[in-house]
């Protein structure tokens, strides 16, 4: 064998080393918790308010809690995402504003979980007299979540023929017309696989949530969207630094709860991805 | 009347369109704006000099002392080491997912990745404090495992994904043409990758290895949960140390609004603001030479 | 009996960027004719045809200078939805929506205003009627337009610029990708049309030019270099760049 294939041979098996490095981490985590959590995974754990301080019962507040604050930030996130790509792809033009909304989407995307925090307790907590709430903490996670939805249907609606176009204004019709009835119905697939995964995300953040909705104890349901609420990252996070004595089974299973939330999220939008490209008419 | 409703309807939800548009940037200059108010609150109090290069942080003692020196290196500290680890790892796993995997196992790593990125920062936070920590608690005789290593460990790992899904898209978007003038001279596919295809990717991959340290640099949860709570300047990896993320979050809750405490940490997250700026600056310019 | 043109152009001048695509370009076109446009590939003919029902400015390098004369009137001073519905276009490749048959025609007529399944049904096959393509497709309305051949593909398209009630049509190389019947059958429409509309025929075929158009324009290089009754342009032109093109000296 000679030296080039002798170096090929080591450099790739390095590599492979490496990548093995990442791998087999991943899947210990997952197991990890999954074995150490499931354990304490019951109807009542998933469906009971705690009790006795977090040290018995169930977690079903802070489901609920993380379910509508998914709900609310897809609320505000999705319409205000979606128009602004409209906005970039079909009627900016190539100018330094244009070039400006760009940067800032990246800079939006770049900047730390908790400055966001800290922005949605002065805006919407304070200022805005909303106060720890649901609705709060939505905006928050909603203006965290634009980057991702903004650049998913951006290149959504790249992906549309441009010949669509074409031939929509060449019959007579108005730029929203034809984004109405020639882009957006075909960009909505990539519009919501976006979307879902960008909500993935939101519903594993604690930082956004720390100041502005969640609550460290509230055994009950809220009562509208001004009330504040438990939530699964930051209940996971309270039990694992601040209850002493907690039975570690309820943290390990809080933690594999929070996990299948999040990664049952993420299979949804890879299915709908797998299942429109299917069905793709170009 | 149809006419009419359709004459209105349509400026207006194009000022919607166009409104839409410039909100993203608003929702910047507000997000700086807030930060940049509030800060100057503290100025007033303490001068900038005192808390850009002050040593102590010191919010409760008597007069409170403000210096972001040692949260600065805190995190400068746990983002080296992290950087350290997460590069390597991170590049060489792309390199290996975009030209030596068959195509098979290619999707499942890929996947894997998709999963290491999908899993909360509380999460690992939470396995930091249960499980990383006392290993190394053990393992380096130390008298805590929250250290600076656990953070560092930890969030290299979530790093990757960022830096292995971006490099592997500057290494795929290499032109073919590149590497078949490669293997016309004889070269193999391993001379090509590291002579020919690497230095092409390389701005790519720059901007990879900045955006991964961007997301280091901003994470919190983990840095809260297992560097320990020791705002003092670290001599080493291996002791307890606080960040600036860290801070934040930790110490919020225990302020009166409005009072100096207050004010310091919208400094502390001003600071935060411009460094993750100027590194998203920074890569934003490497990955648009990339595109070219 | 001299009539009033239905198009005129003055000294236009197409550019994409700095590239100079059409070059001073004055042109009158009469009612009901057939104009053809004729020449090599990049002479300008697309450019200038999409010029007229503002289709380039769809791309964002373009401006032009010069006038376009729409019945006499500036075409800068009409709307641009108004301009396309009364100057249709077919494109060379036939471009339909991915709705089905009777959708692609109806859609026109939609973004008009035009309600009422009634009206629009009856538009609809009127339309067909028109395109030569009724007879093959009335059973089949409701299917996906993309299942049809190239050929009734492209007389689909006919018929949904029909659709708007045009007062021009342009076709750019409408049978560029088509066999010899589906060509004929295009070319058996736009002869019907000619009693109603006014139509401009931009063709790399010198052969249909002759045999569809009664005045021929010859484009080279951007610049309009000879333009004729058809008959005299083809077999006594009296530019010698005319001939050289249309004997085949290039092409």
């Amino acid at each position: 064998m000679n030296e080039a294939r002798f170096k090929q041979n080591v450099a790739f098996t390095v590599l492979g080393a490496l990548t093995l490095l990442i791998v087999i981490p991943i899947l210990l985590v997952i197991v990890y918790v999954a074995i150490n959590g499931a354990g304490a995974i019951s109807w009542s754990f998933l469906t009971e308010a705690p009790r006795n301080g977090m040290k018995a019962g169930g977690i079903f507040p802070a489901i609920v809690g993380t379910i509508l604050l998914v709900i609310g930030t897809m609320l505000f996130s999705l319409p205000l995402g979606v128009l602004s790509a409209i906005y970039l792809v079909e009627y900016a033009s190539d100018n330094l504003f244009t070039r400006m909304i760009k940067l800032s989407v990246v800079n939006l995307s770049g900047i730390p979980s908790i400055v966001y925090g800290l922005f949605g307790f002065t805006a919407f907590v304070i200022l805005l007299h909303f106060g720890t709430s649901i609705l709060a903490g939505s905006l928050t996670l909603a203006i965290m979540s634009l980057p991702v939805i903004i650049t998913a249907s951006k290149e959504a609606l790249e992906s549309v023929p441009f010949a669509y176009r074409e031939i929509s204004f060449s019959l007579g019709a108005t730029r929203w017309q034809t984004v109405r009835y020639c882009v957006l119905p075909y960009a909505i697939p990539g519009i919501l696989t976006g979307t879902v995964l960008s909500l993935s995300r939101a519903a594993g953040e604690t930082a956004p949530i720390l100041f502005t909705v969640a609550a460290f104890y509230l055994p009950r349901l809220p009562r509208g969207a001004f009330d504040q609420v438990m939530a699964l990252p930051y209940h996971l996070y309270v039990i694992s630094t601040q209850v002493p004595n907690i039975p570690l089974s309820l943290s390990f299973a809080t933690a594999l709860v929070l996990i299948a939330l999040v990664f049952l999220m993420n299979l949804v939008s890879i299915f709908l991805r797998a299942h429109y490209r299917k069905k793709r008419l170009w | 009347m149809k006419r009419l409703w359709r004459r209105i309807s349509e400026p207006i939800i194009e000022l919607c369109i166009r409104l839409s548009g410039i909100v993203v940037v608003i929702f910047v200059f507000l997000i700086f704006l807030f930060l940049l108010r509030y800060s100057l609150s503290l100025f007033r109090h303490s001068p900038l000099g005192r808390f850009l290069f002050g040593h102590q942080w010191l919010p409760i003692s008597d007069p409170p002392q403000f210096g972001v020196i040692p949260l600065l290196l805190g995190s400068v500290l746990v983002t080296f080491w992290a950087v350290v680890i997460c590069v390597p790892l991170g590049v060489g796993s792309a390199m290996f997912i975009a030209e030596v995997a068959p195509k098979a196992i290619k999707n499942v790593l890929k996947s894997f990745v998709e999963i290491l990125a999908a899993i909360p920062s509380v999460v690992l936070g939470f396995l930091g404090i249960i499980w990383l920590g006392p290993v190394l608690r053990d393992t380096f005789h130390l008298s805590t495992g929250m250290c600076g290593l656990t953070g560092s460990l930890l969030l290299a790992f979530m790093a990757l994904p960022t830096i292995i899904s971006i490099s592997e898209d500057a290494l795929t978007g290499v032109p073919r043409s590149y590497r078949e003038a490669a293997f016309g001279l004889g070269a193999t596919r391993w001379q090509t990758l590291w002579r020919v295809i690497l230095p092409s990717a390389s701005p790519g991959i720059v901007a990879a290895v900045m955006l991964g340290i961007g997301r280091v640099v901003g994470e919190t949860m983990v840095v809260l949960m297992v560097t320990g709570n020791a705002p003092v300047i670290p001599t080493s990896i291996l002791q307890p140390l606080r960040t600036l993320t860290a801070t934040i979050a930790g110490e919020m809750g225990e302020t009166v609004g409005g009072s100096e405490h207050y004010y310091a940490l919208f400094a502390v997250g001003l600071v935060l603001f411009v460094i993750t700026f100027i590194i998203n600056l920074i890569a934003d310019l490497f990955l648009r030479r990339a595109r070219k | 009996m001299v009539s009033e043109p239905v198009m005129q152009t003055f000294g236009l001048n197409c550019y994409f960027g700095s590239t100079h695509a059409v070059k001073n370009v004055s042109i009158e076109i009469a009612h009901n004719e057939i104009l053809g446009i004729i020449g090599p590939a990049n002479s300008g003919k697309t450019t200038f045809l999409r010029a007229i029902n503002r289709l380039n400015y769809l791309q964002r390098s373009y401006s032009q200078t010069g006038e376009i004369l729409l019945g006499g009137q500036d075409i800068r001073t009409i709307n641009d939805n108004l301009l396309r519905k009364k100057i249709g276009i077919i494109f060379a490749l036939p471009q339909v929506l991915p709705v089905t048959i009777f959708e692609n025609v109806a859609y026109g007529p939609k973004v008009h205003g035009i309600t009422g399944k009634e009206t629009v049904s009856r538009i609809v096959e009127e339309a067909l009627k028109k395109a030569y393509l009724w007879e093959e497709v009335k059973d089949r309305l409701q299917e996906p337009a993309v299942r049809l051949s190239g050929g009734q593909q492209q007389r689909l398209c006919i018929a949904r610029t029909l659709a708007v009630e045009p007062e021009v049509i342009l076709y750019d190389e409408p049978c560029s990708g088509l066999d010899p019947i589906s060509t004929a059958k295009v070319e058996d429409a736009m002869q019907q049309l000619k009693a109603d509309y006014t139509q401009i025929l931009v063709t790399n075929n010198t052969k249909q030019a002759s045999r569809v158009s009664e005045r021929c324009a010859f484009f080279l290089m951007g610049e309009l270099v000879e333009i004729g009754p058809t008959h005299d342009l083809f077999t006594k032109p009296q530019d010698t760049r005319t001939d050289d093109y249309i004997t085949g000296r290039f092409g």
